[in-house]
């Protein structure tokens, strides 16, 4: 791997979503008109505090596996990834430019979420505040990383999308939002031990109701990055210099 | 391939012109037999800043501009910004170079994707089909650029099944259905055949191999 070709990759990412106001908007949108959604429903309840922390860390990981998935996608059909994997470019320099792209710009879209959710939405965070933002971010490159890996696996845009609700619905089924973890069917909670989104919504859950959550929370956020570590290198795995 | 020569590779469609380049660039996944390039095994580490490879489709990205395209090209292959603006001028894209891609008319897509292969000066240039779907000002301008390439050091190896183009090249090579028919100059494989140009020499060329 090259740091210079890394980032020489990550800033041409950035600059061809920059190019793409539409879809920076959505990116940074999105998230806040849900979170606000969500606050209104459960006005007067205490439930936006339970879940609202929770789906902060659920979004980003959503919006950064489509929009990778997709974009790999495009890369390896319109030719563009056949031409670059002919040029000094390393297939690390490759997933970890991606990678670093959108964990920068998970970084202000989970800013800017956040912010909206503590002080437009009221919700009551006991942790601290920044670790909202960090578990976020490696959400997002947890996302990043699955959707470089899933994408090897879609000839087609149509494919590539339907892997979404494929990949990404069971873990938000399983990770204890809708029922807590320790209350599913024995099986059930197992399969959800495996699955990274488990780990996210339970270190956001820490955060709101502990004060000291540093403890809990980093060791969730190490799982969680451990995870998008292990994508990223099975997603390498995917990237070959010679093709048929 | 001596240095400085334009070697067309040409032959009908889906006679293997294609699965030969990508297997000297090193993206092919090779079923039998070795390629070397430059003296080095095909596809080594150190070959990636030396060879210049342009697709059949143009291989940029569409949502940024020509220049955008040719800086990230040129920071793969560690050449000089200045050398962004000597590409500019050679593929003749100056007055677009702040449009994005998407933006351009199908030849100037071609030439970005030809500029985004000669960043960095390769010593070898392999060109998929180059001037297929080219108007012929264009075309003669490109072959122009080729010789002008050639004279400077590089080495092109270019594909076509416009079997025209072949006059313009110091050496032929002609392949249909995976095998070799001639290598040969153009002057060498007319005299050769007896043929009055490029094509008829292909057509006398396949039937003699059909008779024997």
């Amino acid at each position: 791997m090259n740091p210079r070709l890394t980032f020489a990759t990550a800033g041409r990412v950035l600059r061809q979503v920059r190019a793409d106001h539409r879809t920076l908007a959505l990116m940074i949108a999105v998230p806040c008109v849900l979170i606000g959604l969500l606050a209104w429903i459960f006005n007067g309840t205490p439930v936006f505090d339970k879940i609202g922390a929770p789906l902060l860390g659920v979004f980003p990981f959503v919006v950064m596996f489509l929009i990778t998935s997709v974009a790999t996608l495009r890369e390896r059909s319109s030719g563009t990834l056949e031409r670059l994997l002919s040029t000094p470019l390393g297939k690390g320099d490759f997933l970890a430019g991606y990678a670093l792209a959108f964990g920068a710009l998970a970084v202000v879209q989970a800013l800017v979420a956040t912010g909206f959710a503590i002080w437009v939405c009221g919700l009551d965070v006991a942790g601290p505040r920044w670790l909202l933002v960090v578990m976020a971010v490696v959400d997002a490159v947890l996302g990043t990383a699955t959707g470089l890996f899933v994408s090897a696996f879609a000839r087609t845009e149509f494919q590539a999308v339907q892997f979404m609700p494929a990949f990404v619905l069971p873990q938000f089924l399983l990770c204890g939002l809708l029922v807590p973890r320790n209350g599913l069917p024995r099986v059930l909670e197992l399969l959800s031990d495996v699955l990274p989104l488990s780990y996210a919504v339970d270190a956001m859950r820490t955060l709101t109701t502990q004060v000291d959550a540093a403890g809990d929370v980093g060791r969730d956020v190490a799982i969680v990055a451990a995870f998008a570590v292990g994508a990223i290198a099975l997603g390498s795995l995917t990237l070959r210099r010679r093709t048929p | 391939m001596p240095r400085g020569q334009v070697v067309g590779l040409l032959g009908p469609n889906g006679g293997g012109k294609t699965t030969l380049l990508r297997s000297i660039v090193g993206v092919q996944i090779i079923a039998g037999g070795t390629v070397a390039v430059l003296g080095e095994p095909a596809g080594s580490p150190s070959l990636r800043s030396r060879v210049g490879y342009v697709t059949q489709e143009a291989s940029v990205y569409a949502d940024l501009t020509v220049r955008a395209n040719l800086n990230y090209f040129a920071a793969l292959v560690g050449a000089p910004r200045a050398d962004v603006d000597r590409v500019i001028e050679v593929v003749d894209l100056g007055a677009e170079v702040d449009s994005r891609v998407d933006r351009l008319s199908g030849g100037q897509r071609s030439r970005v994707s030809l500029g985004a292969a000669l960043v960095g000066s390769p010593e070898l240039l392999i060109l998929d089909e180059p001037t297929v779907a080219l108007d012929p000002v264009l075309r003669r301008d490109l072959w122009a650029l080729f010789r002008r390439l050639a004279e400077e050091g590089t080495t092109l190896l270019v594909s076509s099944h416009v079997m025209d183009e072949a006059t313009r090249c110091d050496r032929l090579l002609l392949l249909r259905e995976g095998r070799l028919l001639a290598d040969d100059s153009p002057d060498g494989l007319l005299a050769r055949t007896g043929a009055a140009n490029a094509e008829e020499a292909f057509f006398a060329l396949i039937e003699a191999e059909a008779a024997a």
